[in-house]
């Protein structure tokens, strides 16, 4: 039983990925032929976060944007690190409403992969996606929220 | 049942018989003496436990901070909680078991008892290593009972020392529970088939299998923590792919059986006592046995009620508010056969009988307000307020607690020879039980008007009612040094007690002299 205790890290693991829940790290496979839905407007919110003291800057480049359901977007986020040695972070998404996140589709994001920034390098990375038209009539805002954590142990 | 052998005890060895002292107590393999030394362990737990109990009360019995750094209030909850559930509670039953399990089932003594002696023996310092961690740099970890990444993962050295504690508890705990199945399954008298057990037997088979289930898998959490917090693993860090929910998933996987762990053999103890009592067999004993095992293999499917907040999503919550009031099902079968053992019974009320009648009012309302929490949508209000406090007080305090109180009236002249002080039990009984509703009832208000757990200050709207649960708090914590006195006392004199104690009493440990000799049973009695 000791064991399966040490099972249950990968056992979760494969159940997530085999349910496809809370799939955040890797591209959503959607088709980019969507109309549109340019009768409906959602209110979308970028939000930027550090943790673990990193001494980077982390903004979205636009903090709203008014999107249609369907319609790809890319959006922007500026990243610089601040200090004298290389660092690698690993950016970890996460949605409001938290039930939006089924229907926020996205097909390229920073946050798929670690990001390592040598001393004093700025970079603005992209984040392409589209909202699925499915997404519940109720929902008016979503808010994108990124996270940067140090990956600890990679230096350069 | 009914007519069965009592043999003359012979004694083994003499050298063993007269050993005196330290030596006597150190190395005896002797099922009683090492239930003893269980029974007093936890019960100075208790009152280790209890004392930290009154410290956080005494903070809230005002608004303000008054007396403790927030950080040390922390502490002390967090201490609280795992003293009480692994350092009183559990050790306190499986000292019970060690005591009436073999001479329940016509038995010499538990299967290993080497293997007894060594469970028991590291509970002593599991337990100073636990109350040393205040002493540690940064006091003892202040990350509540449960644990959670990533606040436990930052913690200080005295997390530390808790994990090598709860290590140590969890090997005490499995060892028992394998000691105790074994016994029950292959040294139970010959014409004792598993449906002539007495209740207090089954309910211990269940649980020593929930033991064996998930002690190992809450050693597994804790050593997590343990890489996590010193050798690099990023089991519960997002940043390395980790995730501190998944503490939550394999804490409550461990958890939530454990809540389980502690109630069962108090329902085996009530299904004891009502009986005799009431001068009546048990009502339904097959489906108390259904109903256990029902509760055992349930337990295992409900943890996500622990966690309705994480954000798993509707499926999961619905799944996990489902299997959670299925549980309430056997439970409820339960307890309507011990009102059905009543019924029409011929009753007096003992001590035993006030606490298991007590039990039953009291266990209602905190299964209750399980049903309540259960429902996720009205958890998500709820959850980590003190209504959860409140329902868990009332199923531990209420439940375990005072069963455990009821065992001891229950037994002890069979293990003393002596009859307790009727009158003072039934003081300690009423004392207990109008005091703890003064604490724990008007914490169910509280959570429902918002006040949150773990916090020492609190808004002026939650005044009145703090006031009243410390008051309450204060005068439950005393009435336990009325239970010591009691006991201590029938240990030294008393009116002498007759084999049969209790003129309803049925079982074989009725059927041995009081007090029960050192050995008993060395030949198997003859069930019909």
């Amino acid at each position: 039983m000791f064991g399966f205790g040490y099972l249950l890290p990968p056992l979760y693991s494969t159940v997530c990925q085999l349910t496809g829940f809370n799939r955040l790290q890797s591209a959503d496979v959607v088709s980019t032929n969507t109309r549109a839905n340019a009768k409906r407007t959602v209110l979308m919110q970028f939000d930027s976060n550090l943790r673990d003291g990193l001494p980077w800057k982390f903004r979205a480049t636009q903090t709203t944007k008014e999107v249609h359901p369907g319609q790809l977007v890319s959006v922007s986020y500026d990243v610089s690190n601040d200090s004298d040695r290389a660092i690698s972070g690993q950016a970890i998404p996460s949605y409001a409403p938290t039930g939006a996140a089924a229907y926020v589709r996205k097909l390229e994001c920073f946050c798929f992969s670690i990001q390592t920034l040598a001393p004093r390098e700025v970079r603005r990375m992209p984040v392409v996606f589209l909202i699925d038209t499915e997404l519940p009539s109720d929902v008016r805002t979503v808010t994108l929220s990124y996270t940067f954590f140090e990956v600890p142990g990679r230096r350069g | 049942m009914n007519s069965m052998q009592v043999v003359a005890v012979s004694s083994p060895a003499k050298a063993v018989n007269e050993r005196q002292g330290i030596t006597r107590w150190l190395i005896s393999t002797n099922h009683k003496e090492i239930g003893t030394l269980y029974l007093i362990f936890s019960f100075t737990m208790f009152l280790v436990g209890g004392t930290m109990a009154l410290c956080i009360r005494a903070e809230l019995f005002q608004p303000g901070l008054q007396l403790l750094r927030p950080e040390l209030f922390n502490q002390l909850t967090t201490m609280h909680g795992l003293v009480m559930v692994f350092a009183a509670v559990m050790p306190a039953f499986v000292g019970f078991a060690n005591w009436q399990l073999p001479m329940m089932i016509g038995a010499p003594d538990m299967a290993f008892p080497r293997l007894n002696n060594f469970g028991f023996w590291l509970l002593p310092p599991a337990a100073i290593l636990l109350i040393a961690s205040f002493f540690a740099p940064g006091g003892a970890t202040a990350a509540g009972w449960t644990l959670y990444a990533p606040l436990s993962v930052q913690m200080g050295p005295g997390m530390d020392m808790a994990i090598f504690a709860i290590h140590l508890l969890g090997i005490s705990s499995i060892v028992g529970a394998i000691n105790i199945a074994a016994t029950i399954l292959h040294l139970r008298a010959p014409g004792m088939t598993l449906m002539k057990m007495p209740m207090f037997v089954w309910t211990w088979l269940v649980t020593a299998f929930l033991l064996v289930a998930v002690m190992p898998v809450l050693a597994a959490a804790v050593t997590m923590l343990l890489t996590d917090r010193h050798f690099g693993t990023h089991f519960f860090n997002a940043a390395g792919g980790g995730d501190p929910v998944l503490f939550q998933h394999i804490f409550w996987f461990f958890g939530h059986p454990e809540v389980y762990i502690l109630i069962l053999p108090a329902f085996g103890i009530i299904s004891e006592i009502i009986p005799t009592f009431s001068r009546k067999a048990l009502f339904g004993y097959r489906s108390m046995v259904f109903a256990t095992c029902a509760i055992g293999i349930l337990a295992f499917l409900v943890w996500g009620h622990h966690m309705f907040t994480v954000g798993f999503g509707v499926g999961p919550e619905l799944f996990f508010m489902y299997a959670t009031m299925l549980v309430a099902v056997p439970t409820g079968v339960k307890l309507f056969n011990w009102i059905g053992t009543m019924w029409g019974g011929s009753l007096t009320f003992e001590a035993p009988m006030l606490f298991a009648v007590g039990f039953i009012l009291v266990f209602l309302v905190g299964g209750i307000t399980g049903v309540v929490l259960a429902v996720a949508a009205v958890d998500v209000q709820l959850q980590d307020t003190y209504y959860v406090v409140a329902h868990f007080h009332y199923t531990m305090v209420a439940g375990s607690l005072f069963s455990l109180f009821g065992a001891t009236y229950y037994w002890l002249p069979k293990w003393t020879g002596h009859m307790y002080d009727e009158a003072l039990a039934r003081c300690h009984f009423w004392l207990s039980i109008v005091f703890f509703n003064m604490t724990f009832f008007v914490m169910f208000f509280l959570g429902l008007a918002g006040m949150p757990r773990r916090i020492p200050d609190y808004p002026l709207q939650f005044a009145n009612f703090n006031m009243i649960a410390s008051i309450g708090a204060a005068g439950f914590g005393f009435s336990q040094l009325l239970f010591l006195y009691v006991v201590l006392k029938c240990i030294r004199r008393g009116k002498l007690a007759k084999g049969r104690v209790w003129e309803g009493a049925v079982g074989l440990e009725w059927t041995l002299p009081s007090p029960a000799p050192k050995h008993s049973f060395a030949t198997p009695p003859v069930i019909e």
